[in-house]
């Protein structure tokens, strides 16, 4: 019964996941300014690191995590240069 | 997922409710995303998935991995600090990037700076004597006097 309960919630998150990267993509794709698509694509990061923790919920490994980490520290550093770069023209002066 | 049948049921329960919280917050805070009307709107909603949301789901694996292993397994933290230290950050230097944008335009819908010290006391005395607004002194919408 466990096995049937959780295998059903996690497909359900996975969708809702699946929907809600979507949406971010759709905002990278039609925000109409720069300061747009980058908050779109922190976003993104976001609900991907979210997807892998699922996935690693799911299979029971714990391999997942470590990725799960790695696109959270990108999503970091990638929306902290975007943001230098908006702001300054420059990413390192 | 054949793990999961060892699991008691109330875990599987409490595992199954944050994880679908997590996710449903992710997807509401991005769902807010698409349909809010401008940048400075935007920026609240995807918040909503990177603290709540994603700390269910963390909430959830630890439970969940906890239980497999019969240990503590708490390796989960490392997320949940990065992600409550991180998200802060970048989103007040995004919006900090948007305002000087948006300020260099001379768009009307953004606050104006204040203005340096001195030009404040300017400003005030003027205002005493002819009542002149401060609200005239930009950077942005005065010639630069520096060149």
């Amino acid at each position: 019964m466990s096995l049937t309960l959780l295998s059903w919630s996690v497909f359900l998150a996975q969708i809702f996941l699946g929907l809600a990267m979507v949406f971010a993509a759709c905002r990278v794709l039609t925000g109409p300014r720069a300061q747009d698509r980058v908050l779109a694509l922190d976003t993104l990061y976001v609900n991907a690191a979210i997807m892998l923790l699922t996935f690693g919920i799911r299979t029971g490994e714990t391999l997942y995590f470590e990725a799960s980490l790695i696109i959270a520290l990108l999503g970091f550093v990638s929306t902290a240069a975007l943001s230098k770069f908006l702001m300054r023209g420059e990413v390192i002066e | 997922m054949s793990h999961a049948a060892d699991l008691p049921a109330w875990v599987a329960v409490i595992t199954a409710l944050f994880v679908l919280l997590g996710a449903a917050l992710a997807m509401i805070g991005s769902f807010g995303l698409l349909r809010l009307g401008s940048f400075y709107e935007r920026m609240h909603a995807p918040t909503l998935g990177t603290t709540l949301g994603i700390g269910s789901v963390l909430i959830a694996s630890m439970l969940c991995f906890s239980v497999l292993q019969t240990r503590f397994v708490l390796h989960e933290l490392l997320i949940a600090v990065f992600m409550v230290i991180t998200t802060p950050i970048t989103l007040t230097l995004l919006a900090r990037a948007a305002l000087y944008r948006d300020r260099i335009e001379g768009r009307d819908e953004v606050p104006l700076p204040p203005p340096p010290p001195e030009c404040r006391e300017d400003a005030a005395r003027e205002a005493g004597s002819d009542g002149d607004s401060p609200r005239s002194i930009t950077p942005s919408r005065q010639p630069d006097d520096r060149s």
